[in-house]
């Protein structure tokens, strides 16, 4: 830091701990990144030398060639499993949120549906999804259900949870000014269990792709409206392992997007007041 | 300070002052079966600064929180003379409570802690910045309006809380033992500023506290309660000609003050043994 006089002294200090922080994220983004790259660098010398046939290890340069080449058939399955990845979170959210709302209004309540949101949770959705390709009107309503079942527990379970532990003394003062039943759940429950809902989206959004993709193993789609579970399968059939890797590559890239959304989102809502966002500084 | 300026007791026909709260022999049996609070009768005069003080489980707390409507009395009633009533029994608006912790929402700025009352009334943030200034101004935080819970020490955090318990312009202020948890330094300045703002602004305040020091401090009147059951074991007032401030903590006059309610405060605890 230069300290060349008082007056320059404050204006010093900002521009230096900007560059210290931007170092810091850089680094953070560089490092995983460089660790990433020579994983990648050995996987081609390991293949290269080792003579491995492409149809059981294929090299990342011809990974890298299958999903530039086939990106015509895995984009748009991409796109599927991505629009229905968000659409059961979202509709998880929208019913996680809303079911637990409805459940903490009363023990009884409680005491009477709890119960089945948990055999719900509990009972395997690659159990259920043949009933459930049965009953939905097409494979991909039939795949939102699922993906929405799974995700749809941690957020109802974190909710009731954070509208379950609101510190009593403010519940008290919110008594005390004779706050309405509307009044406390706006004000107070639902912001006081946002870190809660925070958890609950971030687990949520990983079981969501997770519920997507494992149901569309199940369903066994095929054609045009399929994913990109479906084209992992189909790649494997056709013993085109290349192309399998691909849609394997897009799938985690599809779920680190997801997270880092997820956890962008938590972050934005929670960095100015909760704890989990704070650094410690000793 | 025009806060809470309009409390000039109000005075029935025969020109007596009406008392603001009275107790009605209050009992409170909790769902365990112990008896918090038996028989209780206080009737409290509009400006007075009364101590609850008395060892733990003597039913101050109960006391204070059965006033603030926060749970009902078993037995036993509760009269507001000179407030208007709610469909609750409250007198609404008029009562504020500060309690042991802070108790401030986290996910709020300082201001948005102290719109609250406010805000529960629709009163727009707008509509109520004068107030919420004004409330901050009175507790010497204007200028950590914008800043949150977090970012602030125990002793602050407490002074919003009371702006918060200030914003409504209450006539009465139950403090339960607002001040337990802090450092003897931030209690001591928290305690003249609440002794500042009972005088400027002429509230009455009801302060439950274990400490005998702070309430020889603070009121004019002290309640020594006993426990086991919680009753009333002595009500006396506490004069002085002295202003209370830093000279009055070494003065003969306090010492006296405390050794007076020490001697009752021991009295309490030793016959509510038996």
């Amino acid at each position: 830091m230069s300290t060349q006089g008082t007056a320059s002294d404050t204006s010093a200090v900002i521009p230096s701990s900007f560059r210290n922080r931007n170092r810091d994220l850089l680094l953070r983004v560089l490092v995983p990144f460089f660790v990433l790259a020579i994983m990648v660098l050995l996987w081609h010398i390991g293949v290269t030398v080792s003579g491995v046939p492409p149809y059981i290890l294929p090299s990342p340069v011809a990974v890298a060639n299958a999903l530039v080449t086939d990106w015509h058939t895995l984009s748009p399955a991409l796109w599927i499993t991505t629009k229905i990845t968000l659409l059961s979170l979202l509709l998880a959210l929208i019913g996680g949120v809303g079911f637990a709302v409805f459940l903490v209004q009363s023990r009884w309540i409680e005491i009477a549906f709890y119960p089945i949101a948990v055999i719900l949770q509990v009972t395997p959705i690659v159990a259920i999804s043949p009933l459930i390709l049965i009953y939905a009107p097409s494979t991909q309503v039939a795949l939102l259900i699922c993906a929405f079942l799974v995700a749809f527990f941690p957020i109802l379970s974190n909710m009731v949870q954070g509208l379950k532990s609101v510190d009593h003394n403010l519940l008290n003062l919110f008594d005390l000014y004779g706050a309405s039943r509307w009044q406390t759940l706006l004000y107070l429950k639902l912001p006081a269990s946002l870190p809660y809902f925070m958890t609950g989206l971030r687990i949520g959004g990983g079981l969501a792709l997770i519920a997507a993709v494992v149901a569309e193993f199940a369903a066994g789609s095929a054609g045009a409206g399929s994913g990109l579970a479906f084209r992992l399968l189909e790649a494997q059939y056709r013993m085109n392992i290349p192309r399998l890797f691909a849609a394997l590559i897009l799938l985690s890239l599809l779920g680190v997007a997801i997270f880092a959304l997820t956890s962008f989102i938590s972050w934005l809502s929670l960095h100015r007041w909760h704890e989990s966002s704070l650094k410690r500084e000793n | 300070m025009i806060l809470a300026g309009t409390h000039a007791p109000k005075r029935s026909i025969d020109g007596r002052k009406r008392p603001l709260v009275a107790m009605d022999s209050v009992s409170k049996r909790f769902s365990s079966g112990t008896l918090a609070l038996s028989d209780m009768s206080l009737v409290v005069e509009g400006g007075e600064f009364v101590s609850l003080l008395g060892p733990s489980g003597c039913g101050k707390s109960t006391a204070l929180r059965i006033i603030a409507g926060l749970g009902d009395a078993s037995s036993g009633k509760i009269d507001w003379p000179s407030s208007r009533i709610n469909s609750r029994g409250l007198p609404e608006g008029d009562i504020s409570f500060v309690f042991q912790e802070p108790t401030l929402m986290p996910w709020q700025t300082v201001f948005g802690n102290v719109h609250l009352p406010l805000k529960l009334r629709g009163v727009s943030q707008a509509a109520a910045r004068p107030q919420i200034v004004e409330a901050l101004a009175t507790v010497g935080l204007k200028d950590f309006a914008d800043a949150y819970p977090r970012e602030l020490s125990g002793g602050m955090k407490m002074r919003v809380s009371i702006a918060r318990a200030l914003v409504t312009k209450p006539k009465l202020l139950l403090m339960d033992e607002p001040f337990a948890a802090l450092d003897e330094i931030t209690r001591q300045k928290l305690n003249d500023d609440v002794l500042r703002l009972w005088k400027e602004t002429g509230i009455t305040v009801i302060f439950v506290t274990h400490s005998v020091f702070e309430s020889a401090y603070l009121s004019n009147r002290i309640v020594v309660m006993k426990a086991r059951p919680g009753r009333v074991h002595a009500d006396f007032p506490l004069r002085t000609s002295l202003e209370r401030d830093a000279h009055y903590r070494t003065s003969e006059e306090y010492r006296q003050a405390c050794e007076k309610v020490s001697t009752m405060l021991l009295e309490a605890i030793g016959s509510g043994e038996h």
